[in-house]
């Protein structure tokens, strides 16, 4: 199988590179939403994840991914002790996926040929520690989406059916993908998203003409290309590990809590979740920066991507939710 | 009849073209009903150089990714796993592609992009124009190929040659492309208003595809034009403008990139191609029927899309749960594992002497147990809105004002909504059912009034939506607004007496039917006549009160939940 489009590579679309970066430094900012038309390179940015991310340490065969062998759930039954560094996981959660399949079921092979009841882990087990994603969400069926929102919210996936009993962590990080013209999200959904933006297929000419070029030598002259692209990779790499480590040491002024307070309290949003977000995010950018002090600067820069979708829906309002964002950005922070 | 011939001509090169690339082409999709024509495409299906897996829309995830066969391993009493038909790289033909619904869809898509070297061949029979195979995977498929109106005596067996074919293949990966071929496919695509990168990248493939066929090294502008007219004009949403594209936005570009020497200059669109040259050859073979419809069919195309996903998705596969039944795993059903151990229990003593070396429990497939959900269905708001003359000269924009009031509760309620206004001669339907706000909004506040009042199409229209609706699981209601002043009989004509009858007619054929409905009054009087029409259609009657859209929404909602 050939080595995922670089991401370093991805033409444009700063917003949604910016998103994810930021998750990656800090998985509790909770994931991203990327709305946007086909063909806008949403599934190209999040499969090139996995190659950009670093790779975890985890106890090997644990269907969970833990760090350390006292994690590993009881369930499990782990015949190494070895602990071997895995790439991040990015699990793909496909549109159709059924119940069984994303928090895991009897596994009936063995229940039906051997009459041993054994948990088979599901893909909520495989993104413990890593990425979800799913494409189409807003398509993604209600009851699936009810049980995403509950195991994003505890970050534990408990399984009581079919005479189970069955518990496993299962923190990950939610990005999600669609068209809104093809249906609308639940605004409960929307809001445990942390970030959301709109991707839209670039209208500069050189710019899409650079997509094409990029991807057409990425087909034909593959090795060449991620070659070529590699020290790029290595280095948002090691700016996300190094943000990682200074993301504790950032200092936050009181001027900013009260700035974020201030935003959320005009734009309307429910909840203090805009507020906690805003400020996560704001961190995780300052320390991509390597900056040591939270400003006003970097405020600006997420507060679009940070409360867009946390918005009361005005059905009579026009302008997009981002040009609101933008007024009241401008109105309070000047 | 020509036409018809040079459409065969280019879907038979298509075919070609895929044969040389088919992992980067990705595949086609077929649109045609069954017959000849398109029997003598498929037979030329074995061209592709990968062995051909059929697939249907209920394909279960088993059958495609590999599993356990459940039903041989009950009978055989050993695990039988099954090979995923994805397992290896392979030509995958998908039949009924129409009736394939978002989640296959989703599935497909990403077995495509995961780049094994899977080809997709879709064949989709859709009759109507919004039965159409998933948009996200045409979207990533080179070519559709439109096979309607081409008959039988209009195609012939082409000849191809396998050798030149199979060299062809070695060759493709060595045709190198110039800036100036990507600058023009994607010149070409902007002023088609192709918005998706994914065109111009597949054009690319076809073009080199091509000029590999043809056993050249280098890029000929045929190559090209052969291309763009393969892959552009299912595409189209707009014609091109004579002169230069616009493509101005306000959004600055970005800064370009480090790696990549730019030349200072903006290229002129198709240095060293002629470009008008191959916006001809897209024209040429936009089909005469698209170009009547571009406008409508780029705005509804996302609406398309969501009320058939919408639609299968809302899917019965959730609701009250009921007792389990007796039945056969079938890839759609789900097994009640607690349910078929139990009908297995009984039988344990009397099998394990039948079969003392078994280990485990003895199930047979007649155990096996199902389970079943009885569910309600979504409900469907058709607003029929009269955009006459009269009623615009009323007070159409109140009207507005109080289905957007309506929408914000629908919307609240997960309730999907359609649209419907009559006015001139006929009704339109502006917006088939779908959830999105955003559509609904933005067709309603763009719809003009003025004209006569053809009360009866408007009707008409709504009882044939409901109906299709139903027939999706849907549950819908019908909420008409206007002024009851109709003046346009069922035929188009101009007649008072005629369209009052007619509109009576209509209304009785809704209540006959059982759908149901509620009239709201827009008129500056109340009519005695809409009142009258109301009761024929045994639906509430709801004066507009006057300003007062928020007080209208409750009365309906009232009126609805009553």
């Amino acid at each position: 199988m050939k080595s995922p489009f670089p991401f370093s590579a991805i033409v444009g679309q700063t917003a949604m590179k910016q998103a994810i970066i930021l998750t990656a430094i800090d998985p509790g900012i909770g994931g991203v939403l990327v709305f946007g038309d086909r063909g806008t390179g949403k599934s190209t940015a999040v499969r090139a994840l996995a190659a950009l991310l670093p790779p975890i340490k985890a106890v090997a065969g644990c269907p969970v991914n833990s760090p350390r062998l006292e994690d590993c759930p009881d369930w499990a039954e782990i015949g190494s002790k070895e602990i071997v560094s895995r790439p991040t996981p990015v699990i793909d959660l496909p549109l159709g996926a059924t119940e069984d399949r994303v928090v895991g079921a009897l596994d009936i092979e063995r229940a039906l040929t051997r009459g041993e009841k054994a948990f088979e882990p599901g893909l909520l087990a495989r993104a413990n520690r890593g990425y979800l994603y799913i494409d189409e969400v807003n398509l993604l069926e209600d009851h699936i989406v009810d049980l995403l929102l509950d195991v994003a919210q505890s970050g534990e996936n408990v399984v009581e059916r079919e005479g189970l009993s069955i518990r496993h962590p299962a923190r990950f990080v939610l990005v999600g993908s669609g068209n809104p013209e093809e249906g609308e999200l639940r605004p409960q959904l929307l809001d445990r998203f942390g970030l959301s933006v709109e991707v839209r297929s670039p209208t500069d000419i050189e710019e899409r003409i650079e997509v094409i070029r990029r991807r057409d030598a990425f087909e034909t002259d593959n090795a060449g290309f991620m070659k070529r692209w590699r020290s790029a990779d290595t280095k948002i790499r090691n700016r996300i590990l190094a943000a990682r480590e200074s993301l504790s040491a950032i200092v936050t002024p009181e001027s900013i809590l009260r700035d974020c307070a201030e935003l959320c309290i005009a734009l309307g949003s429910d909840g203090l979740r805009g507020e906690l977000t805003l400020l996560r995010t704001a961190r995780a950018l300052a320390a991509y920066e390597g900056d040591t002090v939270l400003t006003r600067d970097h405020l600006r820069a997420i507060a679009a991507s940070s409360l867009s979708h946390r918005l009361r829906r005005d059905p009579l309002d026009e302008a997009g939710s981002a040009t609101r964002v933008a007024r009241v950005v401008t109105e309070v922070l000047g | 009849m020509s036409e018809g011939v040079d459409r065969w001509q280019a879907a038979c090169l298509a075919l070609q073209l895929l044969a040389v690339d088919p992992v980067g082409l990705k595949g086609l999709c077929l649109r045609a009903r069954s017959g000849p024509v398109r029997q003598a495409l498929v037979d030329l299906l074995p061209i592709l150089p990968l062995p051909r897996r059929k697939l249907h829309p209920t394909i279960s995830d088993e059958q495609l990714f590999g599993g356990i066969d459940l039903s041989a391993t009950l009978a055989g009493e050993r695990v039988v796993f099954n090979q995923g038909l994805t397992s290896s790289p392979a030509a995958l033909v998908l039949t009924m592609a129409e009736r394939a619904g978002a989640d296959l869809g989703a599935r497909l898509a990403q077995v495509l992009d995961s780049d094994m070297g899977h080809c997709l061949v879709m064949l989709d029979e859709g009759a109507e124009p919004d039965e159409h195979a998933p948009a996200a995977l045409t979207e990533r498929l080179a070519f559709l190929l439109d096979m309607d109106g081409i008959g039988a005596q209009q195609i012939w067996s082409p000849d191809i040659d396998m050798a030149n074919l199979e060299a062809a293949r070695g060759r493709v990966a060595a045709v190198p492309v110039g800036p100036e071929e990507i600058t023009a496919l994607v010149a070409i695509a902007l002023r088609f208003g192709i918005d998706s990168l994914r065109a111009p990248i597949l054009a690319l493939r076809a073009a080199r595809a091509h000029a590999a066929l043809m056993d050249r090294t280098v890029l000929e502008p045929e190559d090209l034009s052969v291309a763009v007219s393969l892959v552009y004009p299912s595409r189209a949403t707009m014609l091109p403008a004579d002169e230069t594209p616009e493509e101005t936005e306000q959004e600055p570009p970005p800064p370009p990139p480090e790696d990549q020497p730019q030349d200072g200059e903006t290229p002129e669109p198709g240095s060293g191609i002629p470009d008008e040259m191959l916006i001809e050859a897209v024209r040429a073979l936009l089909p005469a029927h698209v170009l009547d419809t571009l406008a409508p069919s780029r705005a509804t195309r996302g609406a398309n899309g969501a009320g058939g996903a919408g639609a299968k998705h809302k899917g019965n596969r959730r609701g009250r749960p009921l007792p389990s039944r007796a039945g056969r795993l079938d890839g759609t059903s789900r097994i009640d594992l607690v349910a078929t151990l139990r009908a297995a229990a009984p039988w344990q003593p009397m099998r394990r002497k039948a079969s003392p070396h078994a280990e485990g429990l003895l199930i047979r497939p007649s155990d096996i147990r199902l389970k079943r959900y009885e569910e309600t269905s979504d409900r469907l708001l058709i607003f029929v809105v009269d955009a006459s003359g009269s009623a615009a000269m009323a007070r159409l924009g109140e009207a507005k004002g109080a289905v957007e009031l309506l929408l914000a509760e629908a919307y609240a309620r997960r309730d999907h909504v359609a649209l419907i206004a009559f006015r001139g001669s006929g009704a339109e339907l502006l917006l088939p059912p779908t959830r999105s706000l955003v559509q609904t909004k933005r067709r309603l506040s763009a719809l003009p009034g003025g004209g006569g009042t053809p009360l009866a199409a408007g009707l008409k229209a709504a009882g044939e939506l409901a109906i299709h609706a139903r027939g999706r699981g849907l549950t819908p209601t019908v909420a008409l607004l206007t002024d009851g002043r109709a003046n346009i009989a069922l035929d188009g004509m101009p007649n008072r007496a005629a369209a009052a009858e007619d509109a009576t007619t209509l209304a009785r054929s809704l209540r006959v039917q059982g759908i149901p409905a509620l009239v709201l009054d827009m008129s500056n009087r109340p009519q005695a006549t809409l009142h009258d029409l109301a009761l024929q259609m045994g639906a509430p009657y709801i004066p507009l009160p006057r300003a007062d859209a928020k007080r209208l929404s409750a009365a309906i909602s009232t009126a609805l939940e009553g």
